[in-house]
């Protein structure tokens, strides 16, 4: 027997309504409730991880919120669509939300204008979760873009820095880049389905519906669609080409980065490209393309990561490439499906590995935040170093979530979730340059990380502040071992039956894989130990390649040309011809006429220009007596 | 007496009554709130109605032959622009500052009068003749009270009159033909109802047709800065007095699409078949959102920038009105009342900072977020409103003006409309480089020239908080408007949108 909507509904309604509700209080009254705000924002996200929690034994079901838009056959509801992968992510989403929301009370205690923070933390809750339970394709617009303007909000929290300013606008631009391209893809497939554009109708119709054999007859159609679909997922889990707006992101808070730019909303893009699976086995062109660029986004942004000085950026790049696993993942699957996904198969790689990453990659950025916190927000990991020694809870933390990254055999989660990867990538026909890739971004992570490991915490101190660091405060650490607690059980345990709705099922292990991925990690971390252990600064520093990665392939240096280029000096361009014919030409005939009018009429009214506008009004009305009362007269 | 017929006259009277010495600012606060109150009331009453009658209807006559009446009636449609009016009108009379002269509140009291009149009207005659009576104000406060100096005021000025009164006259010769053409040499009629039942009966032949639609295209498209017949609008906003600027843009505007709406598509379904007419179209409104895209893109001052977007904006209304299928058409009007609202409420704001820092000039603006945090929340609602948030008013229109132009699949499914449906979705790109351009330039970063504003006081905040929780109420509950328009469309989508089939057919047919 069904279960009654109201029931099933009113759980993720209240997921929705609660951080929306928070928003809204504190955007209107925080001047009224002051830190009652930040109680708010914070009671509200405890509230939600405990829903999640009652979420996950709840049954399937896509219960209707709201209807939103509806014209006739066309209808766009607020819905929440209640599985096994929603019900992963939205506890991914509020338990790290919680934890975030926990250390910024600590983080953020002596800002001016924490209130605002948290309300834009519980607007992002809200559109966060709306991402999760979207059960259609327009619901899911709909959200993408209100966490694209939550996130323009957080980053651009300190506005008055110019660089967090110019950085908020980057980001919320680049997204709009792929939300355009979204959108056609949105659109294309609710041609192809004739308006329904819910998960549901659209997976049955590529199963066994319409849209079945229409991909048979129009095979370049779907291919453009999925690349569309695509393309909101580049921007939002920022991939090559749209990465450049990640690392600049890093201008927000610490904690915005660890829940934000690190954990979940870089990670719904690879949510959605799972939720849309379908979409991308039937084309395996796109599958294709996709998994390039994940694969070629996962090496460059690693490679970049290994000459970063700034220990949020080292992170970031990081973020980048593990979400180019992801993406690669999310290609090959759909490759290695070929259109004959079966429907039941639980777990997907890319979508394991989103878990396993979130947990270990917030607490890293968490981590960081309590390292610039006692180093009194010095960022630079050069002046850092021996900070094992004055904060112990802070490095033995960090110290699990480098490990989990860089996929330590057996013991850490990071390492399971990205065999898994690698495994497709082996198995897959086509997929051995990327298994390769694959295992060359495995190495250089490992070399990254430990280098900044080895510079922030070993050795001795090189400043003054890093010397007189001191343990972050209780409301800090408390997330942080939560979090590496979390991380180091989530393979074992009661977390495992959590794992086993991420997980793939053929956890078919191979050796070749294992020994690779082994041996990467050895050979990238001993070097990193080697290179830099009791360094004052970088000795690859001056060499000619790692100049290019420091920085970052000159990206950013191309695209301020484009723009100037492309936007700027069309723009320019355009005005100029705009002014010129359309003011110049099309505007001549009716003022050359305007003239001749105009000279009349200054004999008459003594060149007043009330007298023109008087004489016009008075000579339109004389036209429309002319025209009605005296033209048909005459025809008769 | 209609209740309508109150709403079109009372802001007339109260216009004379603040000519006469009545106290200006109550006068026009009381009148404007009281057609707000009434319109809000009439479309709650007709909300979720699905008849196709019109209602409220009541007639004067005027004259036998050709029989012109002063006829008023509202659907759906005409209900929520009459909203719309009432709303900005009220928001632009509350926001005019005391010292101001009477005339402020009188000229927007007039051009509310003849908005009102516009939308209400059901005869073809005064319909036109309202929207003539405000255009006159218009023009007039632009001259008068107008920004910049005297020579450059004057010149803007001269300028729109000179459009508007082509537009008008071209506008007034289509009219004039439609109306003989259906005649057919007997008793003339300017009654809308009557109209439609001889394009009924008696269709005139496609050609004719075609070339009377594209007449009223090019004279109510001027009315509404159709490119390539837009350049009187950027500096017409630029320089108009704020409530002028804010009627002007927010309200008046939309009746070159109204009236496309109401008048042209329903008298003349082949008319708009015809491709070269719906090409045309296509043409002229890409022109206007990618063209006067890039040219807001290279706008320095903040009412260039709000003037040469609401000139972009209005590509996509004609976008719906192109598409003309059952969604798009109800995007297209939801976006005019959307677009209305959100220009209006930026307008004010711009105003504002006008009135306090004496430059708009975005290069010397910058860090007002930390000085105006509510004014900054303020322009933000308007700003991201109009670049199409999710949650604002303006996304559900556009989402649906777009959805709507892809509901026909087959082997020419990727007709001339679709590709324009795609770079038209570029301009959305465009809008939010030029806004958060703007944002960031007045709201962020340091006021290093020392400018600097405190936020309104709580009275004067009023017609903006009215404005953007509408932006937010709309946009969040977008069925609250849809309910208005859930009948009378039909008539309009079976023609246009076998226009729409024909054209893309024809086109496609064209290149094989």
């Amino acid at each position: 027997m069904p279960e009654p909507e109201s029931t099933s509904a009113s759980l993720p309604t209240m997921l929705l309504l609660l951080p929306l509700l928070s928003a809204l209080v504190i955007l209107l009254a925080h001047r009224v409730l002051k830190g009652a705000s930040v109680i708010i924002s914070l009671l509200s996200a405890t509230v939600c991880f405990l829903i999640s929690l009652m979420l996950l034994g709840t049954k399937d079901a896509t219960p209707v919120l709201l209807p939103f838009l509806e014209v006739g056959k066309f209808k766009v509801a607020i819905d929440a669509i209640i599985d096994q992968q929603s019900r992963g992510m939205m506890f991914i989403v509020t338990s790290i939300g919680f934890f975030v929301h926990l250390f910024s009370v600590g983080y953020m205690k002596e800002d001016e204008s924490r209130e605002r923070f948290f309300g834009a933390l519980s607007l992002f809750m809200f559109s966060m979760t709306g991402i999760v339970l979207a059960g259609n394709l327009v619901m899911m617009f709909i959200f993408w873009e209100l966490v694209g303007l939550s996130s323009y909000l957080l980053i651009g929290h300190w506005f008055e820095k110019a660089s967090a300013a110019e950085a908020s606008k980057k980001a919320f631009l680049t997204n709009r880049i792929g939300d355009f391209g979204f959108m056609i893809g949105i659109l294309m497939l609710f041609m192809a389905n004739h308006g329904d554009v819910s998960f549901a109708g659209l997976k049955e119709s590529f199963a066994m519906g319409p849209v079945h054999d229409a991909v048979k007859i129009h095979p370049t159609f779907f291919l453009i669609a999925a690349l569309g679909i695509f393309m909101g997922a580049v921007g939002k889990s920022a991939q090559f080409p749209l990465h450049v707006w990640l690392p600049d992101a890093m201008e927000g808070p610490t904690p915005v980065s660890a829940l934000i730019h690190a954990a979940t909303m870089v990670a719904a893009g690879v949510y959605m490209l799972v939720r849309c699976a379908f979409v991308i086995e039937a084309s395996p062109d796109a599958s294709m393309t996709i998994a390039w660029i994940g694969g070629g986004t996962a090496l460059m942004a690693a490679l970049i990561a290994t000459q970063q000085n700034d220990i949020k950026r080292v992170l970031a790049y990081s973020t980048l490439s593990q979400l180019g696993y992801m993406v690669m993942a999310v290609g090959l699957v759909a490759l290695q499906a070929g259109g004959h996904h079966d429907t039941a198969a639980p777990g997907h790689p890319a979508m394991f590995h989103l878990y396993t990453h979130a947990f270990f990659k917030a607490m890293l950025f968490l981590g960081s935040g309590a390292v610039i916190y006692a180093c009194h927000h010095e960022q630079d990991i050069w002046k850092m170093g021996g900070l094992a020694r004055h904060m112990p809870v802070t490095f033995v933390t960090f110290l699990i979530g480098t490990a989990s990254l860089m996929g330590v055999p057996f013991i850490t989660s990071g390492f399971w979730s990205k065999e898994a990867i690698l495994g497709v990538a082996f198995e897959v026909k086509g997929g051995s340059p990327l298994f390769w890739i694959g295992v060359a971004t495995a190495l250089l992570t490992s070399f990254y990380m430990t280098r900044m490991f080895v510079i922030a915490f070993l050795g001795k101190p090189r400043t003054d502040s890093a010397h007189h660091a001191t343990e972050a405060p209780m409301v800090m650490i408390l997330p942080l071992v939560l979090l590496a607690v979390l991380t180091l059980i989530s393979p074992w345990g009661w977390a495992a039956k959590m794992l086993q709705a991420m997980k793939p099922d053929h956890a078919e292990t191979h050796s070749t894989v294992m020994i690779a991925s082994i041996a990467a990690l050895l050979i990238g971390s001993g070097l990193g130990f080697i290179l830099y252990r009791g360094k004052n600064s970088d000795p690859l520093a001056s060499k000619g390649l790692f100049k290019v990665f420091a920085n970052k392939f000159y990206f950013d240096e191309l695209y301020a040309v484009l723009v100037k280029v492309l936007q700027d000096g069309v723009a320019w361009l355009v005005n100029g011809l705009e002014r010129i014919f359309v003011d110049g030409i099309v505007a001549r005939l009716p003022a050359f006429a305007a003239r001749r009018i105009g000279s009349a009429a200054r004999v008459l009214t003594g060149g007043h220009l009330q007298g023109y506008t008087f004489l016009l009004g008075a000579g339109l009305l004389l036209v429309i007596y002319l025209a009605i009362f005296v033209l048909p007269q005459m025809g008769h | 007496m209609s209740p309508l017929e109150i709403v079109i006259l009372l802001p007339i009277l109260a216009a004379l009554a603040v000519w006469l010495g009545a106290p200006a600012r109550a006068t026009s606060i009381i009148a404007t709130s009281f057609c707000l109150g009434v319109l809000t009331l009439l479309c709650v009453q007709y909300h979720g109605s699905t008849g196709a009658e019109l209602r409220y209807t009541h007639s004067i006559a005027v004259l036998e032959n050709p029989a012109i009446s002063f006829a008023v009636g509202a659907d759906g449609v005409s209900l929520l622009l009459g909203l719309l009016t009432a709303l900005v009108a009220f928001a632009a009379v509350w926001q005019i500052s005391p010292e101001k002269p009477g005339i402020y509140h009188i000229a927007s009291l007039l051009i509310a009068a003849g908005a009102f009149g516009a939308f209400l009207c059901t005869d073809v005659f005064f319909l036109y003749a309202f929207h003539e009576l405000a255009l006159i104000p218009t023009l007039l406060m632009i001259a008068l009270h107008g920004h910049g100096d005297d020579e450059h005021r004057k010149a803007v000025a001269w300028k729109t009159t000179v459009y508007l009164g082509a537009g008008s006259l071209i506008l007034l010769a289509g009219l004039a033909w439609l109306v003989l053409e259906y005649s057919g040499g007997e008793k003339l009629t300017f009654d809308l109802t009557a109209l439609k039942a001889q394009a009924a009966t008696t269709p005139l032949p496609a050609a004719k047709q075609a070339s009377i639609a594209f007449v009223l295209l090019l004279g109510f498209g001027t009315l509404v800065s159709l490119f390539p017949l837009h350049s009187w609008a950027a500096p017409a906003y630029a320089s108009a007095p704020t409530p002028v600027a804010m009627l002007h843009s927010g309200v008046l505007k939309k009746f070159g699409l109204y009236g496309l709406f109401r008048i042209a598509l329903p008298l003349l379904p082949q008319g708009f078949q015809a491709p070269w007419v719906h090409q045309a179209l296509l043409f002229m409104l890409l022109g206007n959102i990618l063209v006067m895209g890039f040219v807001t893109i290279h706008q320095k001052r903040l009412d260039d920038v709000l003037a040469s977007s609401s000139v972009m904006h209005m590509g996509y209304i004609f976008l719906g009105l192109a598409a003309g299928t059952e969604i798009a058409l109800r995007g297209a009007v939801l976006l005019m009342f959307a677009h209305g609202v959100s220009i209006a409420l930026l307008f004010a704001l711009a105003g504002r900072l006008r009135s306090q820092l004496g430059t708009l000039e975005l290069a010397k603006l910058g860090g007002l977020g930390a000085h105006a945090p509510v004014f900054t929340v303020l322009f933000a609602f308007g700003a991201f409103a109009s670049i199409g948030l999710p949650g604002l008013a303006n996304f559900a229109g556009e989402v649906m003006i777009f959805i709507g132009s892809f509901t026909q699949f087959g082997t020419d499914s990727f007709g001339p409309l679709q590709w324009t449906v795609v770079l038209a979705l570029w301009g959305v790109v465009m809008s939010a480089v030029y806004m958060l351009r703007a944002y960031r330039s007045i709201f962020q970063g340091s006021a290093s020239t020392g400018l600097f504003m405190t936020d309104p006081a709580i009275a004067q905040r009023v017609p903006m908080i009215l404005l953007a929780a509408v932006l937010l109420v709309a946009g969040c509950c977008p069925w609250l408007l849809l309910g208005l328009l859930k009948t009378d469309l039909a008539s309009v989508t079976e023609a246009a949108s076998t226009a729409v089939h024909g054209a893309a057919k024809a086109a496609a047919g064209a290149t094989h």
